[in-house]
C-alpha cells in the first residue's frame, strides 16, 4: 500500500487514544505496538480469551458431575456429608477475601502506590497458602478414611507415603454404591483447582518481584491487572465447586416439587 | 495522532533495516531457536509439520501396502493396528491441526494486517516449543510400544490395551495447549493490530477464516484436554469415570471426545477454505462474490460445529431422540458450506482464470470439497449412516475433506506464498505436472473407497473378503502415485531454495495486502507502515504499481 494510500483512519485514531506522543516509546512498550492503550487492551483480550479456555477446560468436569449425580444422587449426597463443611466454608471465605485483595492490588497499582500494591499482593499470596493448607488437612482426612477415587475407595492410606494404614476405620462400607464416583470427581476437580491456585501463587510471586523492582506505575500496570483477572477465575471456579461438593442433599424422586 | 506513520525510524528506532530480509538479519542456529519473529516461527512450524506429514504419510503407505492382498501382506495384525493409529494420531494432532494456522497463518497473518508481528511474540515462540514437547511425548510413545487404539482413543479399550497409551495421550494433551495459545494470540492480533484503514469489512477472507478457527481452538481444545486428562487418570489411577465396572460410562468419553473433535474438523477445514478465498481472488483478479456472506458462513460453521458432535455416535446407543436432533443439526452445516461453494463458483463464473499452480490446487479443492461435503449428507442421514457407519465410505468421506480439501488448500497456499516466504521462485512448469500427479493419485486412492464402503467393507480391518480385493488394489496403486507426486513437490521446493530465480515482490500480481512487502520481507515486514484505503480484492481500485510484479 506504499504507493497509493493517503487517508489516515479516524476510527483507528480515536480508538487508540491520544496520551502517547509519537517517538515517546517507553521501554515497557513492545516495539510492535503504537500506543500503551493498544498494548493494554491486547493483554486484556488475550487474558479473557484464555479464561474462556479455562472455563471450557472445567466444563467437561461439570458435565461429568451432572451425569453422575443424576445417576447416583444418593451416593453423591452421602459422599458430600463426609466432607468437612466447616473447612470448606472457611476456605470459601479465604478465597473470596483473596479476590478482594487482588482487586485492591490492581487499584493500588493503578494509582501508582507501590508499597500498598506490595501489601495487597502479599495478603493475596498468604490467603492462597492458607487455602492450600486447609485443603491439605481435608485431603489427609479423606485419605485416612479411605474415601478415595475409584478402586482406591475403602482402603485407608497415608497421604504422603500412600501406604495402606492397617486397622484404620473406613466409613466406606456403610456408604451407598458408587460413592467412589463422588470422590473421583471430588479429587479431580478440587485437585485441578488446587493446581490452578499453585500456579496463581507462582505468578503472584513473579508480579510481587516486578512490583518491588519498580516495573509498575500508574501508566503501566497491565501484568497486575491480568493476573488479578486470572485469580478471580480461580475464585469463581471454587464458588461453584463449594456448593456442588459441600452443600448437596438428596431428595428421592416422588418427594420433589412444590 | 501520529501513531501511524510512514517513517520507519520513528518507532522506537533501530528495529530492523528495511533493506535486509528477515532471513539475513541474523545468522546461525540460535537466531532461529530463540527468534520472536512470527515469520521465522512460521517456518519452524512449517518444517516441523512437514516432517510429521512425511512420517504419517509413510505410515499411510504402509497401511495401503498391507491391504494390497487379503490376509498378511507385509505385517502382522498388531503392527497394522499400531501403524494406522500412528497415521491418524500424527496426521491429526501434529500435522493438520497446526499445519495451516501455525505455519502459513503465522507467516501471513501479521503481514495481511499490516502489522510488525503478532500480538504476543514470546507466547508465539512458547506455543512452538509446547508443540515440540507434545511431539516428543508422541515419539516417546512410538519407541515404547506405540498405541493400537485408533486416533479416537475410545474407552474402555484405550484404558485396558497394552502399549504406551499415556505417553501418546499426553502428547496430544500438550500439543492442544500449543493450539490454544496460538488461537489466543491470533484473536488478539486481529483485534488489536490492524493497520490504519483496515476495518473489519476490509479484512482479507483468509483472516476471517483464521479468526473463526482461532475461536474454535480456544473454546474446543480445552474440552479435549480435560477428556484426555481423565483418560490418563483412568488408565494410571483407575478412577472409574469411564469404566462400566465401576458405574462409569464409556459413552461419556465419546461425547467429550467428539465435543472437541467435531469442532476440530472445522479447525482443519476452515483455514483451507480461507486460503482458497485468497487464491481464487488473486488468480481471477476479482472480488470474492458475496464477501459478507463468505465471512459470515465461516463464523456460522464455527458455531454449528459445536452443535453436531453426537452424529459420530448414531450407533453407540444414545437415544433416538438425540439421534434425530443431531441429524437435523448436522444438515445445517450444509448451508454455510454451500454458501461458500456457490460464492466461489460465482466468482469464477465468466472470469479470466489464470491457472497457475496454486490456482490448480484451489480448483481441485472445489471439486473435492463438493464430493467430501455431499457424501457427508449421506452420513448425516440416520438411516443411511447405520449402513455406512465405520465403513470405508466414512474413511473416503473425511479424507476428501481433510486431504482433498485441507491438504490441497495447504499445498496451494504453500505454492502461493512460497515466493514471499523464501524470496525464490519454484519451477512452475514442474509444479503443474506435479499437481496433476497428486490430483490423479489422490482420487485413485479414495474414490474406490466410497464403493468399498457402500458394499460393506469395514474400516480399520486388517483382512477382507476376496470380492473387495480389486478395489483395494486400485486404492493402493493410487497411494503410490500420490506418494510420487508428494515427494516430487517437496523436492521441487527444495530445488527452488538452491537454484530458484529471485522472486519479485508480487509474482502473482495480487492486490492482497501482504504482497506490498518485499520478497522476502524485512524484519518488521513493511518498509513503510501500510495505510489501507481499499479492500484486499478491490482490483478496480488497486494501482498498476501495486499489482505490478516489482
Amino acid at each position: 500500500m506504499t504507493d497509493t494510500t493517503a487517508t489516515a483512519d479516524t476510527e483507528h485514531e480515536e480508538h487508540e487514544g491520544h496520551e502517547e506522543h509519537h517517538g515517546d516509546h517507553p521501554k515497557w512498550l513492545q516495539h510492535h505496538w503504537d500506543t500503551p492503550a493498544q498494548q493494554f487492551d491486547a493483554a486484556k483480550i488475550g487474558m479473557w480469551a484464555f479464561l474462556g479456555q479455562e472455563l471450557l477446560f472445567f466444563s467437561g468436569l461439570f458435565v461429568a458431575y451432572a451425569v453422575y449425580r443424576t445417576w447416583y444422587g444418593e451416593a453423591f449426597a452421602a459422599g458430600s456429608h463426609e466432607l468437612n463443611r466447616t473447612m470448606g466454608t472457611i476456605n470459601t471465605c479465604v478465597l473470596l477475601f483473596s479476590s478482594l485483595t487482588a482487586a485492591l492490588a490492581v487499584r493500588a497499582s493503578q494509582l501508582g502506590k507501590k508499597s500498598e500494591t506490595t501489601v495487597m499482593i502479599l495478603v493475596t499470596i498468604a490467603c492462597a497458602f492458607t487455602f492450600l493448607v486447609i485443603k491439605y488437612f481435608e485431603y489427609e482426612a479423606k485419605f485416612h478414611h479411605g474415601l478415595l477415587p475409584g478402586s482406591f475407595f475403602g482402603t485407608p492410606r497415608d497421604m504422603l507415603t500412600f501406604q495402606p494404614i492397617p486397622g484404620a476405620h473406613s466409613p466406606a462400607s456403610e456408604l451407598p454404591d458408587h460413592t467412589h464416583a463422588f470422590f473421583s470427581l471430588y479429587f479431580v476437580m478440587t485437585g485441578l483447582h488446587a493446581i490452578h491456585v499453585i500456579i496463581g501463587i507462582g505468578v503472584w510471586i513473579w508480579i510481587l518481584r516486578r512490583n518491588l523492582r519498580g516495573d509498575f506505575s500508574s501508566r503501566y500496570f497491565t501484568p497486575v491487572d491480568v493476573t488479578a483477572l486470572y485469580w478471580h477465575l480461580v475464585d469463581l471456579i471454587w464458588i461453584y465447586l463449594y456448593p456442588l461438593f459441600y452443600l448437596i442433599d438428596y431428595v428421592p424422586p416422588g418427594h420433589r416439587g412444590g | 495522532m501520529a501513531a501511524i506513520t510512514t517513517d520507519q525510524k520513528g518507532h522506537g528506532g533501530g528495529h530492523g533495516d528495511p533493506n535486509v530480509s528477515y532471513l539475513d538479519v541474523k545468522k546461525g542456529i540460535m537466531s532461529w531457536l530463540i527468534t520472536l519473529d512470527h515469520k521465522r516461527i512460521g517456518i519452524m512450524y512449517l518444517v516441523s509439520v512437514m516432517t510429521f506429514f512425511i512420517f504419517a504419510g509413510v505410515m499411510a503407505l504402509l497401511v495401503r501396502l498391507e491391504l494390497l492382498t487379503p490376509g498378511r501382506t507385509i505385517m502382522d495384525p498388531d503392527t497394522y493396528n499400531r501403524v494406522f493409529t500412528l497415521h491418524g494420531v500424527v496426521m491429526v494432532f501434529l500435522f493438520i491441526i497446526p499445519a495451516i494456522p501455525a505455519s502459513l497463518g503465522n507467516f501471513v497473518l501479521p503481514m495481511m494486517l499490516g502489522a510488525k508481528d503478532v500480538a504476543f511474540p514470546r507466547l508465539n515462540l512458547l506455543s512452538y516449543y509446547i508443540y515440540v514437547l507434545g511431539a516428543c511425548f508422541a515419539v516417546f510413545s512410538l519407541v515404547n510400544g506405540a498405541v493400537d487404539t485408533g486416533w479416537t482413543f475410545y474407552t474402555p479399550y484405550s484404558t485396558t490395551t497394552n502399549g504406551a497409551v499415556i505417553a501418546m495421550v499426553m502428547g496430544a494433551f500438550i500439543a492442544g495447549f500449543s493450539s490454544i495459545l496460538t488461537g489466543v494470540n491470533f484473536i488478539v492480533t486481529i483485534h488489536k493490530l490492524r493497520a490504519p484503514g483496515l476495518t473489519w469489512s476490509r479484512l482479507p477472507l483468509f483472516l476471517w477464516g483464521i479468526y473463526a478457527t482461532s475461536i474454535l481452538q480456544v473454546l474446543a481444545t480445552p474440552v479435549l484436554a480435560i477428556t484426555l486428562l481423565l483418560l490418563m487418570l483412568e488408565r494410571a489411577l483407575d478412577i472409574g469415570i469411564f469404566d462400566p465396572h465401576k458405574g462409569g460410562d464409556p459413552v461419556l468419553f465419546q461425547h467429550f471426545f467428539w465435543f472437541y473433535s467435531h469442532p476440530a474438523v472445522y479447525i482443519m477445514i476452515l483455514p483451507g477454505m480461507a486460503i482458497v478465498n485468497e487464491l481464487i481472488a488473486t488468480f481471477t483478479h476479482r472480488k470474492i462474490m458475496g464477501y459478507r456472506a463468505v465471512f459470515i458462513s465461516s463464523l456460522a460453521l464455527a458455531l454449528f460445529s459445536f452443535l453436531v458432535w453426537a452424529h459420530h455416535m448414531f450407533v453407540s446407543g444414545q437415544s433416538e431422540y438425540a439421534n434425530m436432533v443431531f441429524s437435523a443439526l448436522t444438515f445445517l452445516v450444509a448451508i454455510p458450506s454451500g454458501v461458500k461453494v456457490f460464492n466461489w463458483t460465482g466468482t469464477l463464473y465468466k472470469a479470466s482464470v489464470w491457472t497457475a499452480s496454486p490456482m490448480l490446487y484451489a480448483l481441485a479443492f472445489l471439486f473435492q470439497f463438493c464430493i467430501g461435503g455431499l457424501t457427508g449428507l449421506f452420513l448425516a442421514m440416520i438411516a443411511t449412516d447405520v449402513h455406512l457407519h465405520d465403513t470405508y465410505f466414512v474413511v473416503a468421506h473425511f479424507h476428501y475433506v481433510m486431504v482433498g480439501s485441507t491438504v490441497f488448500a495447504f499445498f496451494g497456499g504453500l505454492h502461493y506464498w512460497w515466493p514471499k516466504i523464501t524470496g525464490k521462485l519454484y519451477d512452475e512448469k514442474k509444479a503443474k505436472i506435479i499437481f496433476w500427479i497428486i490430483f490423479v493419485g489422490y482420487n485413485t486412492v479414495f474414490l474406490p473407497q466410497f464403493v468399498l464402503g457402500s458394499r460393506g467393507m469395514p474400516r480399520r480391518y486388517y483382512d477382507y473378503l476376496p470380492q473387495y480385493e480389486f478395489l483395494h488394489q486400485v486404492s493402493t496403486v493410487g497411494s503410490w502415485i500420490l506418494a510420487v507426486g508428494g515427494f516430487w513437490m517437496i523436492w521441487n521446493f527444495i530445488v527452488s531454495l538452491r537454484s530458484g530465480k529471485k522472486a519479485p515482490r508480487n509474482p502473482w500480481n495480487s492486490a492482497g495486502y501482504e504482497w506490498a512487502a518485499p520478497s522476502p520481507p524485512p524484519l518488521e515486514n513493511f518498509v513503510k507502515q501500510p495505510i489501507i484505503t481499499r479492500g484486499p480484492y478491490d482490483y478496480h481500485l488497486a494501482t498498476d504499481a501495486e499489482i505490478a510484479e516489482d
